[in-house]
């Protein structure tokens, strides 16, 4: 599929699914949980995860959740890892295609709503856009603290002393703080969520954002939200703050240095170049730089 | 040091006490130890309780200090306030307070601690509870002062007391009432372990603490120890004339 | 005397009964305890003695009675009228917890250094320099080579973890602490390290603790009162050398003179 033809052919709506997939009943289920997560930013709220078609692992919670909210007006854009044409971003798109008949597009700006595995789109967005996340593990102390009964009374009760212990560990061994993706957060002041594996370089555009974050969890089954413009704070200690990745050389194909570059292995000789991961942003460097 | 008190008032009444052991393991045989003693220690007094052994005179001494629970009677203990507090019926804060403040007890043997070094042994009055009244160094340097008077060797200071002999044991329990002085000082055979020098240097130990106030009811085996530091005898006679 | 009057108890316990379903493991037990004070419960297995410390530690609840605790600035509360996060926050704060198995008190999978500074994370404080300089102080304190602040404890002996979950419970200065025979399953050797140091620091801190052991040993070096109990009952209670030296109760003479002497 060329990257610069932002519509593109895919599967005809079939007349008989119910719009997006889900029957009715479930979509109002999913709104009410998505509502309650928008009036409680950051805390995970539990729902009736349905079966969809395909497994648990790839997407369930953030398709439940697109589903849910797409409208026949709507415009949609899928991005696994930043990228439109990967596999699993061709099949959630197909099947949005195939379940709604909406427009689809790679434009970030063009979109209204736009599903993503791992990456939040370089192009800043806008209110009136959502984001939806797919999430595998909702719960951000769940290696440290397994029970959940537990970590629903650490949220309750706002102890997250254990979080913290999570990064004092990560300073001992490491000196730094060595998680580089899914980098716990504080939101609007009160809860801690984990923002999904996203690289904690994207996490700054996280705060404040005027879009509306959702989040879905299929397995584990939870939603949350992040509300247009709250503050999203990523966690660090005072003598030792949080930062975000940087790399010395450039994007190989569009010049830019402040995207989030994948590093591209190019022969057996270990020759590597840096590209943007977030593919549309690229291209459109490239075209107008 | 001083007694800062001008209080002449006994330190010490012992009414109509008795003593009964009852031994329930022994088919609940009652022992009767002690009965209707009376006593009146006051201050710059030296009491010698005297007498041959089993009359209870130890049993009058633990039973002073809150070491054994009386069967009957009375024993009032002056606070540091001037009031009584009967020991019989005191309660366990209050009896804690009276030892801290009011009362000392030297026994025959050193309840041994494992690992803690003779001179925090000594030291450790001084510094009770948190209470603080002086640094851990300036306890420590009281503490060998007293260990030095009562000739420890110093290269014995450093460590638990487990492998000294008795009578350098009895030397650091001597030592450890010592460094606190408190109005009552009750004394369990303390020259029975010792040398003719140490026993001089704690008989000089017994006058100055009387000097100073302190009352002090002690069991003396030796009669010229007792010569030189016993104001007044109190014969222990066998139960049936008591 | 009058200092004696006017200090109110740090605990007090009132009629303190439990039950597990119909059967009643604690009857009607009543004590207070002042601040520096060191209480021992002591009594064989069954005896009811560690549902009693569980269940004034707040970690199980009563069928009767009450345990009031007295909070800074606010005197005697009793505990389970408080809210959930409240009792919580006294138990990070003003109680320590020492469990007989230190792999119940410690989080085995963090280092040592995470262990003995987590409370202080809990209360916000975020600078990792302090931190770390605080928990190699308590390190220093309870005899732990301070090189080992990076180490789990997994990799600790069992005196060791003993020690580091002292450290990790006393770093908020509490006012009380509870153990839970702090000393069972240690070598002779060890016991007598960790009860020396354990003297030393509730001294030291003016702490308060209330001491579960079969050991009476224990009871005699560490706690100034002991109380005795028998199925889920106190047969005795008392100055802690009273009641070893001339026990009235005729289990509480059994239990003495019982007692190997080496």
């Amino acid at each position: 599929m060329s990257q610069n033809n932002p519509i593109e052919s895919g599967p005809a709506r079939d007349p008989h699914i119910n719009f997006a997939y889900l029957d009715e009943r479930t979509k109002r289920m999913i709104r009410r949980a998505i509502l309650k997560a928008v009036a409680i930013p950051g805390y995970q709220v539990p729902f009736g995860s349905r079966e969809m078609p395909l497994p648990y692992g790839w997407g369930t919670g953030g398709i439940q959740v697109t589903a849910s909210i797409i409208g026949s007006t709507d415009v949609l854009k899928v991005i696994d890892q930043g990228s439109d044409d990967t596999v699993n971003a061709v099949n959630i798109r197909r099947f949005f295609q195939r379940t709604t008949g909406v427009e689809v597009t790679t434009d970030t700006t063009l979109a209204s709503i736009i599903q993503t595995r791992h990456r939040i789109p370089e192009t800043p967005l806008r209110e009136g856009q959502v984001l939806v996340y797919q999430v595998p593990v909702p719960e951000p102390m769940q290696h440290l603290e397994p029970r959940e009964q537990e970590t629903r009374q650490l949220h309750a009760l706002q102890e997250y002393g254990l979080m913290h212990v999570n990064l004092f560990e990560d300073l001992s061994h490491y000196g730094h703080i060595s998680s580089t993706y899914d980098y716990p957060v504080l939101v609007n002041g009160r809860y801690i969520m984990s923002p999904s594996p996203i690289p904690k370089f994207d996490n700054p555009k996280m705060h404040l954002n005027p879009a509306l974050q959702l989040f879905g969890a299929g397995r584990e089954k939870r939603i949350y939200a992040v509300p247009p413009y709250t503050t999203v704070e990523s966690l660090g200690f005072d003598d030792h703050p949080f930062e975000i990745q940087r790399w010395e050389s450039a994007c190989e194909l569009c010049g830019s240095k402040e995207s989030f570059l994948d590093e591209v292995l190019m022969d057996d000789q270990g020759k590597k170049m840096f590209v943007c991961s977030d593919s549309d942003y690229c291209s459109k460097r490239q075209v107008a730089p | 040091m001083t007694l800062h008190s001008t209080n002449t008032q006994p330190m010490l009444q012992m009414n109509k006490l008795s003593k009964q052991f009852l031994l329930h393991l022994q088919n609940s045989t009652a022992l009767t130890v002690l009965q209707n003693f009376n006593l009146t220690l006051s201050p710059g007094e030296c009491v010698r309780l005297s007498g041959p052994s089993g009359m209870g005179k130890s049993t009058i001494l633990k039973l002073a200090y809150g070491n054994y629970r009386a069967s009957a009677g009375e024993i009032l203990v002056r606070d540091t306030d001037g009031q009584y507090i009967d020991m019989t019926q005191a309660s366990a804060r209050a009896v804690l307070h009276l030892r801290a403040h009011s009362m000392g007890y030297v026994s025959q043997f050193l309840r041994v601690i494992p690992r803690v070094a003779a001179i925090d042994i000594v030291a450790e009055p001084l510094l009770e509870n948190g209470l603080d009244l002086v640094s851990r160094e300036q306890a420590r340097e009281q503490a060998a002062h007293w260990l030095t008077r009562l000739r420890i060797p110093e290269a014995l200071w450093q460590l638990p007391p487990a492998t000294f002999s008795g009578g350098e044991q009895q030397r650091i329990n001597l030592a450890r009432s010592f460094i606190k002085p408190r109005p009552l000082l009750l004394l369990d055979e303390p020259t029975a372990s010792l040398d003719p020098v140490n026993t001089q240097t704690v008989i000089e130990m017994i006058i100055q603490a009387r000097a100073q106030g302190v009352a002090i009811l002690g069991i003396f085996h030796d009669d010229t120890v007792a010569q030189q530091v016993v104001s007044r005898t109190v014969s222990m006679l066998p139960l049936e004339t008591q | 005397m009058s200092e004696l009057d006017t200090t109110p108890p740090l605990m007090r316990v009132q009629g303190l009964s439990c039950a597990y379903g119909a059967k009643t493991v604690v009857r009607d037990i009543s004590f207070d305890l002042w601040p520096g004070e060191v209480l021992a419960i002591v009594g064989e297995s069954g005896s009811g003695k560690t549902t009693l410390l569980n269940t004034v530690a707040a970690r199980h609840m009563p069928s009767a009675g009450h345990v009031y605790f007295d909070l800074r600035d606010h005197g005697l509360q009793e505990i389970y009228a408080m809210s959930e996060a409240q009792r919580r926050m006294l138990a990070r704060t003003d109680w320590g917890f020492v469990h007989q198995h230190a792999a119940e008190g410690l989080r085995m999978n963090v280092s040592a250094g995470a262990n003995v500074s987590e409370r202080l994370m809990a209360l916000g404080q975020r600078h990792y320099g302090q931190l770390r300089a605080q928990a190699i102080d308590w390190l220093e304190r309870v005899e732990i080579n301070p090189n080992r602040i990076d180490d789990r404890p997994d990799t600790f002996s069992g005196g060791m973890r003993q020690r580091l979950q002292i450290a990790r419970n006393l770093i908020t200065q509490p006012r009380l602490v509870f153990m839970d025979e702090p000393t069972s399953g240690l070598d002779v050797s060890v016991q007598a390290k960790l009860l020396d140091m354990m003297r030393t620091l509730t001294r030291q801190m003016n702490l308060a603790a209330i001491i579960v052991t079969h050991d009476l040993a224990v009871a005699r070096l560490l706690a100034q009162r002991m109380m005795v109990m028998q199925n889920g009952q106190a047969v005795e209670t008392g100055l802690t050398d009273q009641v070893l030296d001339d026990p009235q109760h005729p289990y509480t003479q059994l239990l003495v003179s019982s007692v190997l002497q080496p």
